[in-house]
């Protein structure tokens, strides 16, 4: 060895080796931990800062948040909307820098009569995400999918926004100052800090939670005979998702929230956005996959946590203990081609991985540019180039 | 019990329609075919009585069966259509040379004047010769735009007023699916017309007349009708990014066949909002076709093959447009940046 040293000892070239080691490219003085996109590397304490930063930037660029709105937070437990739910918590705290001023409620919708789990199993996993719940000191919902059979057929039908709609030209402030003004009407003294005050005497109280009436063996056979009158997976996943959607829009009434936030990562809109296009649901893509649903009208359905990929959520998860629940689904442990969505979702992650910028770069272009409004009924003939 | 066929109810029936997985006999195969793209002229207003055609010819099964159908129908219903053969030829050894064999003697079969254009003659490179300089990944993008202007040139020599091609629906889909996955606004908007536009100076029109014809289908078709095709794959095409979106369609065909019209569908009513920027259609500075940007493409790829920087068209290079019309040279930077890829 030290021969072949000294014998070709000016020929060798030496190959630079990258290393490993590198340091967080934000505050370059900590050692990073973690690799997020192509190449940044964070350390903790910079990657939480990003986290969190982002979450408020997403808030706050798009203004639809009004103080002292009720906003509903929709957790399915797993680890997306747990994040968005620490979020929510860390944004309202006291301590927080311009903290975030809303009133926060949680639902949670019981999928295990579609899921085919058997009832110890959902009560398990409910207790685990009541003791989750119950630590926020927020007031919680907890409704299970066989409820959804009772709705009345009003939830169908889109409601008439609370405050007239002001044009996109006129400010935000000129919208929030509207808002207000909806609510005192509503309630002769209300405010801001009634509000907050309301809140935390509900926590003092038992929290209802939401279930009104307790469901029986019937209920779950008439939905688990709905589900099986389906014959396809795609359907069934379809139908599971519209009629949570219903349940939610259902509980936003009646409780009084005017917005929902949802918990879908910028990798799960991403699958949903190629499934809905394979399904041909090209014409509803902007308002399906975007920030903001307005659709409903009197309930605005919002996705905070759009920016985010898995893996950051995973990460993020990890390193500062956010409590997830799995909860298996209606396509937990199918084979791939069983369903469309499932299909999508293994082929946009093994895409992720050859080209990384399909999921945050692809994609999210689209969803930008992408507008709800479609032309009239065209004939086959669409002229190029004329706009 | 022989299944019968589900339209006329009274011969066997010898097929499963992809498209609908109806049982059909051959000969109510044949008219649901045809039918149906009959359908896809009439209904888009595709061509006028008196006009010339040029049918894009590969010698593959797409644009055989096109060229079979066209004249079929242009006898049915009297389109009172001049058809004719159009076949570029890329120089890919292996390939196309074989399948030019075959559009000769779809010439003959059909009696269809053919007009052969060759990259050779148009702009001094083949395909080989292209593949050795760029290397393995991004030389579809050479074939596809030289392609395009080659059938335009050949189109005007000839005096065509409109080309057809034989993409099918299969092609379209894969089209937006793959636009999505690169998040190419532009050309999301436009690849699912059915035909090009038709004003302007040097713009041959271009259509599909087997937009709504599934892959399967077109297919069985040449099988029964026994046409002469060429169906070897062009060596080049497995390191293409088109791959990954052609797995993901027969996967999903698989799953449910209407997916494939079901993405059409998806791709034909996406709009874009308004204050996105849309490329605008100018012309070359150089040769004068058809561009969006100061120059055409295809005048970029080959600056870039003739100087030896095989990476000047691939990438955003927008910016160095107005250095190639003055003749600048580049700095080495940009020459270094330019330069092919070692493998």
């Amino acid at each position: 060895m030290c021969q072949v040293d000294e014998e070709y000892n000016g020929q060798l070239e030496h190959r630079v080796t990258p290393r490993v080691s590198k340091k967080c490219v934000k505050c370059k003085e900590n050692t990073a931990v973690l690799i997020i996109r192509a190449g940044d590397a964070f350390c903790r304490g910079c990657f939480k800062e990003y986290f969190i930063h982002k979450f408020r930037a997403m808030l706050g660029k798009n203004r639809v948040i009004f103080p002292g709105e009720k906003v509903l937070l929709a957790v399915s437990g797993g680890p997306a909307s747990s994040s968005m739910l620490s979020q929510v918590q860390e944004g309202l705290s006291r301590d927080a820098p311009k903290k975030l001023r809303f009133v926060p409620g949680i639902i949670y919708i019981d999928e295990g009569g579609a899921s085919g789990q058997s009832m110890e199993e959902r009560e398990r996993a409910v207790a685990q995400l009541e003791s989750v719940f119950r630590a926020t000191n927020y007031h919680y919902h907890i409704v299970h999918l066989e409820q959804v059979l009772s709705l009345p057929s009003s939830v169908l039908e889109a409601g008439s926004s609370a405050t007239e709609k002001p044009q996109t030209g006129s400010s935000y402030k000129a919208a929030v100052d509207q808002f207000i003004q909806t609510k005192k009407n509503q309630h002769p003294d209300f405010s801001v800090e009634n509000a907050q005050s309301h809140l935390s005497s509900l926590s003092m109280q038992k929290v209802e939670n939401g279930v009104t009436s307790p469901i029986t063996p019937e209920h779950t056979q008439a939905l688990q005979r709905l589900f099986a009158s389906v014959r396809t997976l795609t359907a069934k996943e379809d139908l599971l998702y519209t009629l949570r959607q219903h349940l939610i829009l259902h509980t936003a009434r009646t409780q009084g929230y005017t917005k929902v936030m949802m918990g879908d990562s910028c990798s799960r809109l991403a699958i949903k956005l190629l499934s809905n296009i394979s399904l041909g649901r090209g014409a509803s893509l902007a308002t399906d996959t975007g920030f903001s649903d307005p659709r409903y009208g009197d309930v605005v359905i919002v996705r905070p946590m759009r920016d985010y990929s898995s893996k950051e959520i995973a990460y993020y998860n990890r390193m500062f203990d956010i409590p997830s629940v799995f909860i298996p689904g209606l396509d937990t442990k199918a084979q791939d081609k069983a369903s469309i969505q499932h299909l999508t979702e293994s082929f946009v992650t093994k895409l992720q991985t050859d080209f990384p910028s399909t999921v945050s770069g692809g994609a999210v272009m689209v969803w930008g540019c992408v507008t709800g409004r479609h032309p009239p009924p065209s004939c086959i003939t669409i002229p190029a180039g004329s706009s | 019990m022989p299944v019968l066929c589900s339209s006329c109810a009274e011969k066997r029936a010898v097929l499963k329609r992809p498209k609908t997985a109806h049982s059909l006999c051959k000969e109510c195969f044949f008219w649901a075919f045809e039918e149906e793209v009959h359908q896809t002229i009439v209904s888009a207003q595709l061509f006028k009585h008196g006009e010339t055609v040029g049918i894009g010819a590969s010698g593959g099964k797409d644009s055989t069966v096109l060229a079979h159908v066209m004249k079929v129908l242009n006898e049915r219903y009297n389109y009172g259509l001049k058809l004719l053969l159009l076949s570029v030829d890329e120089g890919i050894t292996g390939y196309r040379d074989d399948s030019l064999e075959t559009v000769k003697r779809n010439q003959q079969q059909y009696e269809l004047p053919l007009k052969i254009v060759s990259y050779e003659e148009l702009y001094g490179w083949t395909m080989d010769a292209i593949v050795k300089q760029v290397g393995l990944k991004n030389n579809c993008t050479f074939c596809g735009v030289f392609r395009r202007q080659a059938l335009d040139r050949g189109a005007m020599m000839l005096k065509v007023d409109k080309i057809c091609t034989g993409h099918n629906a299969d092609d379209v889909a894969e089209t937006v699916l793959m636009n999505v996955l690169r998040g190419d606004i532009a050309r999301l908007r436009r690849c699912t017309a059915i035909s090009t536009a038709s004003e302007g100076e040097g713009v041959v029109p271009r259509c599909k007349p087997l937009k709504y014809a599934y892959e399967k289908e077109i297919v069985l078709y040449a099988y029964f009708k026994k046409l002469d095709y060429f169906s070897t794959e062009c060596i080049y095409s497995p390191n293409a990014y088109r791959g990954h979106a052609r797995t993901f369609l027969k996967d999903l065909e698989a799953v449910r066949p209407s997916a494939i019209m079901d993405v059409i569908h998806s791709g034909e009513n996406l709009s874009v909002r308004e204050g996105v920027k849309m490329p605008v259609q100018g012309t070359c500075g150089r040769c004068g076709y058809i561009s969006s940007q100061a120059l055409c493409k295809s005048c970029v790829l080959l600056e870039g093959l003739n100087r030896g920087l095989p990476r000047l068209g691939i990438g955003k290079h927008h910016r160095l447009h107005e250095k190639i019309l003055s003749q600048q040279p580049l700095t080495q930077e940009e020459e270094r940046k330019l330069k092919a890829v070692d493998f």
